[in-house]
């Protein structure tokens, strides 16, 4: 048991959407198990990471909670993997980008239709937001980057396959050729 | 405005090609392009609005929001940096109670940024109303402020505020054997179109904006046309129009001999113009002035009016039955304008998107038709050697480049300027000519062309060695190289066209990679990842601006790693923006301000 490779996954701004990807990868998740163990993971729901070998982390950067779940995954994953458009760009969750957070909240919290009670949230249980949703790379150092929204379970299988056996990663064109 | 609009309309005779001079008398009556003008302007024209804003938008001299009755810009070369530029802007803003980038509330005066105005050897630089500045300092900035803040119109302001002098310092084979109005023409006549078109080819010379493609063989492809066009009859490929551009959308930070050239030699360039249309059978030729330039338009005209006068334009010119006219238009703040197919497009009424090429403007050019783009500068050549044939000029330069080149010298010398030089001529031997002491190294070719180190000053001026469009900035030891490579690499996020993925996010991801590493926060993977970056932006973009853009990166990471690894922080990683700083807004709105409300910088400081 103590030979296996120890896998820990997240999702910060994401929509868990890489990690359903993940999971087409049905029967062949079972020869996965054989040689991998998950660690810290929504497949768990372990809470934090100990020292693994492999970390995939799904969605970008929108708050102060996903800055230090980061961190945590960079600390303890030898190698950090950057899974989807919204890791690698910021994706779906970054067009607020384009709108001042001022006016977000705002809209969300104040002045939107249908509000009641208007208040911004203050709980220092609450995780702050940034000004703007980051791509990880620019937070931690990233390894390597899977393309795709989602990438397929092909593209994680070929990927960790690549990784498991000790190749250097490559994906060929027809797993990131998207139209 | 509606009649003002209609009448501008019919002057351009409802032609949808003449949308950038349309836009450009807009812009200047109103100082922005009102969208009730794009409206009339799409009826009269028979274009969608929406391709007249896209052209607004895509050219830095227009706008769509008002900007000031007096609109200043301020030139951002390296050379204007290096003269202190910095500080007269700021210096400005303040004198004027206007910000960088804003309009002042009253709406009386706007102030930003500019690309090189052409000026480097003049500078600090600026433009008002499009209109240059040169020499700014602190007095002169004070009269400008003051005569802004009295409202007085541009007409009324003193003329040595615009002087623009030539600085021609070193004359050659060209610049010391100019040609009197008509000569070329006399002799082509006499010669005969092909035995002076094989002069040129035999002259070997080469396009000098930069790429250094054969002249003569150029003219020889425009001449043929389109290959489909070789089987018809003569008289139908005679049918065919041809065109005659002039490429003087000189764009290239540093560049400045083209406004010499056609300030003091107009009427030989456009001698060359006419030549090269005889050749090729043209009737209609363009002069692309960069907007930059607009100061030279009246000039040009009244130039262009008397050759008409003396039978060198027109109709049957020289009494030889052959007819060509020039028609000058402006540019309006785009550097990428300066290549050839975006040239045309731009000449076409669009935005200045590359063509793909194949087919070359040689075969589909302008409105489709076979087109001769040179640089101002090759039409000179053209012209001497038209009058003084080909051997006077091949017997000088080197094997591959034959001839001279015309070189915009400025930055650390005592004596900034237009230089001509021998192909072959060694960087070292220009430096002593320009009283350059104590170089760091020397810019060649502008930010696309390739900076050379103390080292290399032993390296020739050639298409076989350094090739150069004309720009030849060069930096003393006082001076921070990094500084030149951030400029620069700006320049180019800012002057992509937007067209090709590799080079409008590649771009702009380079300046955001350069600046973590300039700015001290980058780390020891950072540099391998902006080497990366810079390998894709060149291997992958569209067109040469993109090929072109990492170059002032790489050239300079080949020869000083350690200056890059000097700005490096020795931790594994850290962010390049202030996370802290990016909770602000919201910390403010929660109005929280405990220890949860906070980020560490990086990871390590967090321990």
């Amino acid at each position: 048991m103590t030979n296996k490779i120890r896998v820990a996954t997240t999702s910060l701004a994401g929509c868990f959407g890489c990690h359903m990807s993940f999971l087409d990868l049905d029967e062949r998740l079972v020869q996965l198990a054989e040689v991998v163990e998950f660690d810290r993971s929504p497949i768990t729901d372990i809470k934090h990471c100990t020292n693994c070998d492999i970390g995939l982390i799904e969605g970008g950067v929108c708050n102060s909670e996903n800055v230090h779940v980061l961190r945590e995954f960079r600390k303890n994953c030898k190698i950090l993997v950057a899974v989807g458009a919204c890791a690698i760009n910021g994706g779906l969750p970054a067009l607020r980008n384009f709108i001042p957070l001022e006016e977000c909240l705002a809209e969300a919290y104040l002045d939107g239709i249908g509000v009641e009670n208007p208040q911004i949230p203050s709980d220092p249980e609450l995780p702050l937001l940034l000004d703007k949703v980051y791509p990880i790379h620019e937070v931690v150092k990233i390894d390597y980057f899977l393309p795709g929204c989602p990438p397929s379970a092909d593209v994680f299988w070929k990927f960790l396959s690549d990784l498991i056996e000790g190749r250097d990663p490559s994906l060929p064109y027809e797993l990131v050729h998207y139209d | 405005m509606r009649r003002f609009i209609q009448d501008l309309a019919e002057e351009n005779h409802n032609q949808a090609t003449h949308l950038l001079q349309i836009l450009r008398a807009i812009q200047t009556r109103y100082h922005y392009v009102p969208m009730d003008a794009i409206e009339q302007l799409a009826g009269l024209l028979h274009i969608p609005r929406t391709q007249i804003i896209s052209v607004v938008e895509f050219y830095s001299f227009f706008h769509l929001n008002p900007r000031g009755q007096y609109e200043l810009l301020i030139s951002d070369s390296i050379t204007d940096h290096m003269l202190g530029k910095i500080n007269l802007t700021g210096y400005l803003a303040k004198q004027l109670n206007v910000a960088v980038g804003a309009v002042r509330e009253d709406g009386v005066v706007s102030l930003d940024n500019t690309s090189c105005t052409g000026m480097c050897d003049q500078g600090p630089a600026g433009l008002v109303n499009g209109y240059p500045l040169t020499r700014l300092d602190q007095p002169r900035i004070d009269r400008i402020a003051d005569l802004i803040n009295q409202q007085r119109p541009l007409n009324e302001w003193p003329r040595e505020l615009f002087q623009v002098n030539d600085n021609l310092i070193k004359s050659g084979l060209l610049l010391g054997h100019t040609i009197a109005p008509g000569e070329a023409l006399e002799a082509t006549f006499k010669r005969g179109f092909q035995q002076t078109l094989a002069e040129i080819n035999q002259s070997g010379l080469r396009g000098r904006g930069g790429a250094g493609y054969t002249t003569g063989l150029k003219w020889h492809l425009c001449y043929e046309g389109p290959e489909e066009d070789a089987f018809c009859d003569i008289a139908t490929q005679k049918r065919q129009p041809r065109y005659v551009i002039c490429n003087a959308d000189e764009g290239e930070p540093g560049t400045f001999k083209d406004r010499v050239l056609l300030n003091s030699f107009a009427h030989q360039v456009f001698e060359g113009m006419t030549v090269c249309a005889a050749i090729i059978d043209a009737t209609h030729g363009f002069l692309y002035l960069r907007g930059e330039y607009l100061f030279l338009y009246d000039k040009l005209q009244t130039i262009l009016g008397e050759r008409r006068q003396a039978g060198l334009l027109g109709n049957n010119i020289l009494g030889q039955g052959f007819d060509f006219d020039i028609e000058i238009r402006l540019g309006a703040g785009a550097y990428i304008c300066g290549e050839e197919s975006a040239l045309i497009e731009s000449l076409e009424g669009k935005m200045g998107i590359p063509r793909n090429r194949p087919p070359y403007p040689v075969t589909q050019g302008y409105l489709g038709k076979p087109t001769v783009v040179n640089n101002v500068e090759t039409f000179l050549a053209a012209a001497g050697i038209a009058v003084y044939g080909s051997d006077w000029f091949a017997s000088v330069g080197t094997e591959k480049s034959k001839g001279t080149k015309i070189l915009s010298i400025s930055g650390d010398c005592s004596q900034p300027g237009i230089y001509e030089y021998l192909f072959g001529t060694t960087i070292q031997a220009i430096l002593n000519d320009c009283g350059a002491a104590d170089v760091l190294g020397v810019q060649v070719g502008g930010p696309s062309g390739t900076f050379i180190s103390s080292q290399e000053l032993n390296r020739k001026l050639a298409f076989e060695d350094l090739a150069t469009g004309g720009s030849f900035i060069i930096f003393n030891n006082t001076r921070n190289i990094l500084d030149a490579v951030h400029n620069f690499t700006h320049f180019f996020a800012h002057e992509s066209c937007g067209f090709c993925t590799p080079c409008r996010v590649g771009t702009s991801l380079l300046k955001k990679q350069l600046d973590k590493i300039v700015e001290g926060h980058g780390s020891a993977g950072d540099v391998v990842a902006l080497e990366e970056l810079c390998q894709l932006v060149k291997n992958h973009s569209h067109c040469g601006l993109g090929q072109t853009a990492a170059n002032p990166i790489l050239t300079t990471l080949e020869r000083y790693p350690e200056i890059y690894q000097s700005q490096l922080k020795k931790i594994s990683y850290e962010p390049g923006f202030d996370l802290d700083g990016a909770l602000e807004t919201a910390r403010r709105m929660a109005n929280r301000n405990d220890a949860g409300a906070h980020l560490a910088q990086t990871a390590e400081d967090h321990e």
